[in-house]
This record gives structure tokens, sequence and C-alpha cells, in this order.
């Protein structure tokens, strides 16, 4: 039981990566309903004493991997015409809405990696485990991913059509 | 960085502060005499900072209901009838009124037991630093009365100074059937408990005093002829907490 409101208490990290993961709020949201679900019918399978932030990441990676990238190809079809999301008047700098616009042009296996160790801060070591993958593959993805990100970032060759707004 | 003695992967690390501390002496040794290099990984750190930045503000909005309520789990109705009894009986012991206590505990409705979505919001807000109430108690009758306007019926808050607790402030949330509202009170030592309260539909029956466990929370609730109340807590023994609830109830049905 005690287990179950630690889980209520990590939903705005879930939120927040979730946010930063598909962009736009109602489908973040979405995907975070879909992964308490899931999380709770294989609660059996958390290992207790584990760290259990790290275990949701895992949750939702499948639910986002099952369900939401099942629409890929429509979406890769055309990047610019990905509705990118329309935040409220808070005090975000515009550099921090660039980040958010060349944030969603990357592959999204590059994104999520970035995320879990940037937004998130998960070891480079939880973060292989999040996405079941070695963690060479970690390093790999976050490099490129940073490397994209700087390049859609400062207009460099291989930015596409992204505009960069000053 | 053709001559580099460091691997992709240690940059990397480097980057995320996460190397020991002579690695990291090394690999700055290394960037000072190479000017592109720590251009690129202080762009890198530069974005990530941004990217805190941007995404911090939704630590900070309220989670949506429906995902609280996903989160938490049923509990057992015999487990929650159990406790309920065993309550009601201390309570009667305490001195409640009996009449409360042998009303009628059928209540057939199809929203969420009041105990349950009391014990959503205590858990949701009640962490909160910087925004656990939406109006501060030192506007207490600007909240009152704002709160009376919005669920459409005259809401108190009860003072609870006399078991320790003070009032911090309120907020209005969404409920299944209207707005209901949550008030937060607060001890000296930052234990939080909170009074929820929210309109009942006109064929609603009255409820006695009644206890429910719902995952960690506590809860005391009852049922008057205008609101549904409930009292929570994720941090006080049961038996404070009743002292809490009995103080509350005092007040708001004299």
């Amino acid at each position: 039981m005690k287990d179950s409101t630690q889980v209520v208490e990590l939903i705005p990290r879930l939120r927040r990566y979730a946010r930063a993961l598909v962009g736009e709020r109602a489908a973040a949201d979405d995907l975070v309903q879909d992964t308490l679900e899931r999380a709770l019918n294989k609660f059996h399978l958390w290992k207790r004493g584990t760290d259990l932030r790290a275990w949701l990441f895992t949750v939702m990676h499948n639910v986002h991997v099952n369900q939401v990238r099942g629409r890929r190809e429509f979406l890769a079809l055309d990047p610019e015409a990905l509705e990118l999301p329309v935040r409220a008047a808070h005090e975000t700098s515009l550099e921090a809405r660039d980040v958010e616009r060349a944030l969603l042009r990357l592959p999204v296996e590059q994104r999520e990696v970035l995320l879990l160790v940037v937004l998130e801060d998960l070891s480079y070591e939880q973060a292989a485990a999040a996405l079941g993958i070695p963690i060479g593959t970690v390093m790999s993805r976050l490099s490129r991913g940073r490397e994209k990100l700087r390049a859609l970032m400062e207009g460099l060759p291989g930015s596409g059509r992204l505009h960069v707004i000053k | 960085m053709s001559e580099s003695s460091f691997t992709e992967a240690d940059l990397q690390g480097y980057v995320d502060g996460r190397l020991p501390e002579r690695r990291r002496a090394e690999v700055e040794a290394y960037l000072a005499a190479h000017a592109e290099e720590a251009a690129r990984l202080a762009s890198y750190r530069a974005q990530a900072d941004r990217l805190r930045e941007l995404y911090a503000p939704i630590l900070d909005e309220a989670v949506p209901q429906r995902l609280a309520l996903t989160a938490l789990p049923r509990r057992s109705r015999i487990v929650r009838v159990a406790a309920a009894l065993a309550w009601i009986a201390v309570g009667a012991a305490a001195g409640w009124q009996l009449h409360h206590v042998f009303a009628s505990r059928t209540t057939a409705t199809a929203e969420t037991p009041i105990a349950r979505t009391a014990a959503i919001a205590h858990v949701t807000y009640s962490p909160e630093v910087r925004h656990p109430v939406e109006v501060g108690a030192d506007q207490e009758s600007h909240l009152v009365a704002w709160l009376s306007k919005r669920l459409g019926a005259k809401v108190r808050a009860p003072n609870l100074e006399s078991v320790g607790y003070g009032l911090v402030g309120g907020r209005l949330l969404p409920g299944e059937s209207g707005p209901v509202a949550q008030f937060m009170y607060q001890c000296k030592q930052g234990t939080r408990v909170t009074l929820y309260l929210r309109t009942e539909l006109p064929d609603h029956e009255e409820t006695a005093f009644r206890y429910s466990d719902e995952g960690n929370v506590r809860v005391f609730y009852w049922v008057d002829r205008t609101f549904g109340y409930a009292v929570s807590s994720a941090d006080i023994a049961k038996d404070a907490l009743l002292k809490v609830a009995n103080t509350a109830y005092a007040q708001l049905n004299p």
C-alpha cells in the first residue's frame, strides 16, 4: 500500500518526462495514465528496494514503444507538420523554447536517453536498464543526440529546415 | 579531438559531472588546450541547463485527478468496512453523537467514495512545498468567500489551533459532480492535515462519522445535509487525527 502511494508521489516526475518526450500535454498525460495502469497491473514485477522511479520509466518506455510509436511512420512523413506545444505565458526563455522545438525533432531513441540522463538524472546504468539497451548504446545515443540538438539549435548543416528563432 | 586520450564516453561523463575527481581534472587540462572541444562540451552543458529550466514548471503543476485516481488502488471493501466499524465504536466510546453513529450507512451513489477522493487530494497536495494552496490563510475571509461562491454553499474553515494545527490556506479542485474544496492545516513540526469538502447530490443520505484507510492515508469522514467532509493525514496516528477530526466536526456540525 505504501508503495503505491509512492507511485502517486512520482506522478509529477512522470508527467515532466512524458511532456518532454511527447511534446503535447494531453498526449503526455495519456502516456502517464497508460503507464500508471500498466505499472499497477505489473506491480509484482517491481523488485522491492530498487529504484521505483527507474522502474516506472521502464514501464513508460515499453508503453511508449507499443502504443505511441505505432504512429511514428505517419509522423515521420512531415516533421514540420508536427504540432509544437504552445506554452502558457510563463517565464520560459526564448532559448529554452528553441530547445523544445529542437528536442522534438531528435530521433526518439536519442531523445529518450538525453531526457533520462539530463532531465531525470538517471545514471547511465539505470538509463540502459530502463530502455533495455547496452550502456555503450546509451553513451553513443547520448553523444549523437547532444550533437544533433546542438546542430539544430545553431542551424548547422544537418539541422534540416528548422529556423532558429532568436 | 584527434590526439585525445579520452573516449567520447569520458567526455559525455564530464558533461554530466559523473567522472571521478582525477579523471575530471585530466579532462579539464585537455580542454584548456583544445578550445573547439571545450566549446562543444560547454554547449552541451548549456543545453542541459535549458532543458531543465524548460521542464521544471511541470513539477509544480497540479496533478490531473484522472492520473491520481489511476495510481491509487482500491482497498478491499471488507477491510474498509471493518476499519470503519472499529472506529465508529471508538467514536461512540469517545462520546460521538449516537444518532449519527446509527444513521443509515447505505450510500449507493455512483460517485467515488469521499474518503478516496479526499485521500487522493491529500497525497497530491500535502507534499507540495512551493504551492500547497491557491489562496493563503492571510486572506482567509477572501478564501472562504471564494470557495463558498464556487461550491454554491456557505463553506467554513474550522479553527484547529486548539489541537495544534494552523490554517495554511485552501484550493479549489475539480470533483466528479462539481468543484470541491480543500483546506490545508499544518502543525509546528510541519505535519499537514487536509480537510476536503464537497457538496453532495440532492438525494444523498447523511452518514455518521467514519474512518477509512486509503493506502497509507488515514481519513475520517462524514456527510451532513449539505456537504461531505473528510479529514486526511498520512503522517499522524489515528488517535491524533481523531482529535483533529473531532474538533473540526464539532465546529462544522454544532
